[in-house]
């Protein structure tokens, strides 16, 4: 048996590899989630996605792990970690399952991220905790059925009535939206105009339950089969005028970091599942035959590998490098997108790639490079398309907005 | 019992599993030059400790290990799932230990660590040799109960469910004692990001074969009674027989059973 038999063995080998350049406990805290993913989540996430299920168990256990808080401080139940190690965890998550990495990214990156950043005293010690344990999940509404990358088209509106505000509208693919544990979802409204015409945006936090919002049943996605997506609809929702988060009138631009944040964390989730391409492949040729050798024979399978191992190193570099700009307190914005669009793209190509080599067998949906052909698609899409990344280094290079 | 000093055995092994194993080619000794992690058979036994201490009501863990090289990576995993501290005992002395020699160096420091309950894994899952934990008792003086599935602490006692080839033994002795605890006895947890930072400022106390007071011709490979002549490859699994059900598997599956009496 060599190597290349055993993705197991093979990730022990990887692990040294993967790890270069990272601190002692970084290191630690990886090699504990390549272990989790691959002792409970690979075994079970099959069927889970094959019936489109929401994976509570696993959620339940990642909660046991911290690793809800883990960007947390720990007066709010938090790990103390960094985005690095955010970032270390939903790679190692991605290369096993997506629906499961999108479940942690969205909660910690999109639900407890901005009540952390822009929260009052208050609003914080509310959901943080929570949130942190993994016991509630959050959620953040932004995209609108008409506009996404565009958020200054904004339609859902929030008015101030006797000191609750009243939601109307409707947002679009918002994912942790609809679990049992759904905590909280956080609006962006129209509460105003500015000079021109402006819209200001505004951020609500919506608790789950609360009368005027309506949850619609699942999306029929194409990947992220285990994940929760939904449509959220607002017709009179009122909240209590506490709930504003943040300032009013600065959702949009408040969120910018947290949206910059979130790319990097997609970027390691497309270099999770390029990885579990090639661990993948490296496990499938070692066993498959054909005109009686061993498919890792021929060459022509050996160079498909080799460029896959080369695009998602290339990436890895590249998402780290932002993540290490972030913790240094240095500009990240053009690196973030950069790192993005070069991962999605990889993640996309590898997920063909692996499903090339494991023909037949790579169309069924109970093969995991199945799952990751279906998984990578929307890497270019959420979280700013690849297009917004372009744009968003076009502009940081200097290049003039359209006018 | 209100404060319970647990000492769990833990082996720090090579990565990977034995098709990646390495042979000294004389010794015929496992080469153990590489990066070493926490045998996985042992988080069983560092979380029943860890339990145990917490239903106490307070306690602590304390890991003894001995291993090449100052190596400490398998016991920081430890300490970040929990685990109050380790005794480290790395000697080049120690290079050819046999299981007995093995025993008197994890004996001697276990002793320093004054424990209530010693908790170890059934084997290690590199050498198999599976006689450590009595080797430990006799030389402790202490009772020992071997394959412990379920265990729980009574004041100055300790009961084990003891697994047995037709269901398990109850056993009960009276601490300090020795245990080994097989996979499953619970269920290990993953450690937190919390527990990996805290694991970094954990005490290690390394210590030489000279610190323990014992003789240095009596460990390794000048003391081994011990010695491996040759190591072939087990044969390999035979195919499994598959059964297809045409109406009659039932019958087949139980004809199967009855052959090797079972049923």
């Amino acid at each position: 048996m060599t190597i290349k038999d055993d993705p197991a063995i093979r990730a022990g080998v990887e692990a040294a590899h993967e790890s270069f350049g990272l601190s002692a406990e970084h290191a630690e805290l990886r090699s504990v989630v390549e272990r989790f993913a691959r002792n409970e989540v690979a075994p079970v996430i099959g069927e889970l996605y094959e019936a489109g299920e929401f994976p509570y168990e696993i959620v339940a256990q990642m909660g046991r792990m911290g690793l809800f808080g883990l960007p947390f401080p720990e007066a709010y139940g938090g790990m103390g970690g960094d985005y690095l190690a955010f970032c270390l965890v939903l790679e190692e998550l991605a290369r096993v399952d997506s629906s499961v990495a999108i479940t942690l990214e969205a909660s910690v990156g999109l639900g407890a991220m901005p009540i952390f950043r822009f929260g009052t005293e208050d609003q914080r010690q509310e959901w943080l905790p929570r949130l942190c344990r993994g016991e509630l999940l959050g959620a953040f509404g932004l995209t609108e059925p008409g506009g996404g990358s565009d958020a200054g088209a904004t339609r859902t509106t929030a008015r101030l009535e006797g000191g609750e505000w009243v939601i109307n509208g409707t947002k679009s693919f918002i994912t942790n939206s609809g679990t049992d544990i759904t905590g909280l979802v956080t609006v962006t409204a129209v509460t105003g105009r500015g000079s021109g015409g402006r819209p200001d945006i505004s951020a609500i936090i919506v608790p789950t339950g609360t009368p005027g919002m309506t949850v619609s049943k699942k999306y029929s996605k194409v990947g992220w089969s285990s994940s929760d997506t939904r449509e959220l609809s607002f017709d009179d929702c009122r909240v209590p005028a506490a709930n504003l988060l943040g300032q009013e009138g600065r959702g949009y631009a408040q969120f910018l970091r947290t949206l910059d944040e979130g790319r990097i964390a997609i970027a390691a989730m497309s270099v999770g599942l390029a990885q579990g391409c090639i661990d993948e492949s490296l496990r499938y040729v070692g066993q498959r035959e054909a005109f009686g050798h061993k498919i890792s024979e021929y060459q022509v399978l050996q160079f498909k590998i080799a460029d896959m191992e080369a695009r998602t190193h290339t990436a890895r570099l590249a998402y780290r490098d932002a993540a290490e700009r972030l913790l240094a307190g240095a500009p990240f914005k053009r690196q973030a997108a950069i790192a993005k669009l070069v991962a999605s793209d990889v993640a996309m190509v590898n997920a063909r790639e692996a499903t090339q080599i494991f023909g037949g067998y790579g169309f069924m949906n109970d093969t995991a490079v199945g799952r990751f052909y279906r998984d990578a698609k929307i890497l270019e899409i959420g979280e700013g398309t690849s297009e917004v990344q372009r744009m968003l280094i076009a502009r940081d290079l200097g290049l003039p907005a359209r006018t | 019992m209100d404060f319970m000093n647990v000492v769990v055995c833990v082996k720090q092994i090579p990565d990977g599993d034995q098709s990646t194993y390495k042979l000294d080619p004389t010794s015929h000794n496992l080469v153990r030059d590489g990066k070493l992690i926490l045998d996985d058979s042992d988080s069983y036994g560092v979380e029943m400790g860890l339990q145990l201490a917490e239903q106490a009501g307070g306690g602590e863990v304390t890991l003894v290990s001995m291993a090449p090289n100052s190596e400490t990576s398998g016991l920081r995993t430890a300490l970040a799932m929990g685990a109050a501290r380790a005794i480290l005992v790395s000697d080049a002395a120690l290079a050819g230990s046999d299981a007995l020699s093995t025993a008197k160096v994890l004996a001697a420091a276990i002793k320093r660590a004054g424990p209530d309950l010693v908790i170890t894994a059934t084997e290690s899952s590199d050498g198999y040799t599976g006689t450590i934990p009595v080797q430990i008792a006799e030389l402790l003086g202490m009772p020992s109960v071997t394959f412990s599935k379920k265990v729980t602490v009574n004041g100055d006692k300790v009961t084990v469910e003891r697994q047995t080839e037709e269901g398990y033994d109850e056993v009960e002795v009276p601490l300090p004692a020795v245990i080994s605890v097989t996979a499953g006895v619970v269920e290990p947890r993953y450690p937190s990001f919390k527990g990996i930072m805290a694991a970094k400022g954990k005490p290690v106390e390394e210590l030489k074969v000279a610190d323990l007071g014992l003789d240095a011709a009596s460990v390794g490979a000048a003391g081994a009674g011990q010695e491996i002549t040759s190591v072939v490859p087990a044969e390999a699994r035979k195919a499994g027989e598959i059964v297809v059900d045409e109406g009659d598997a039932y019958q087949q599956i139980i004809n199967y059973l009855e052959q090797l009496k079972v049923i």
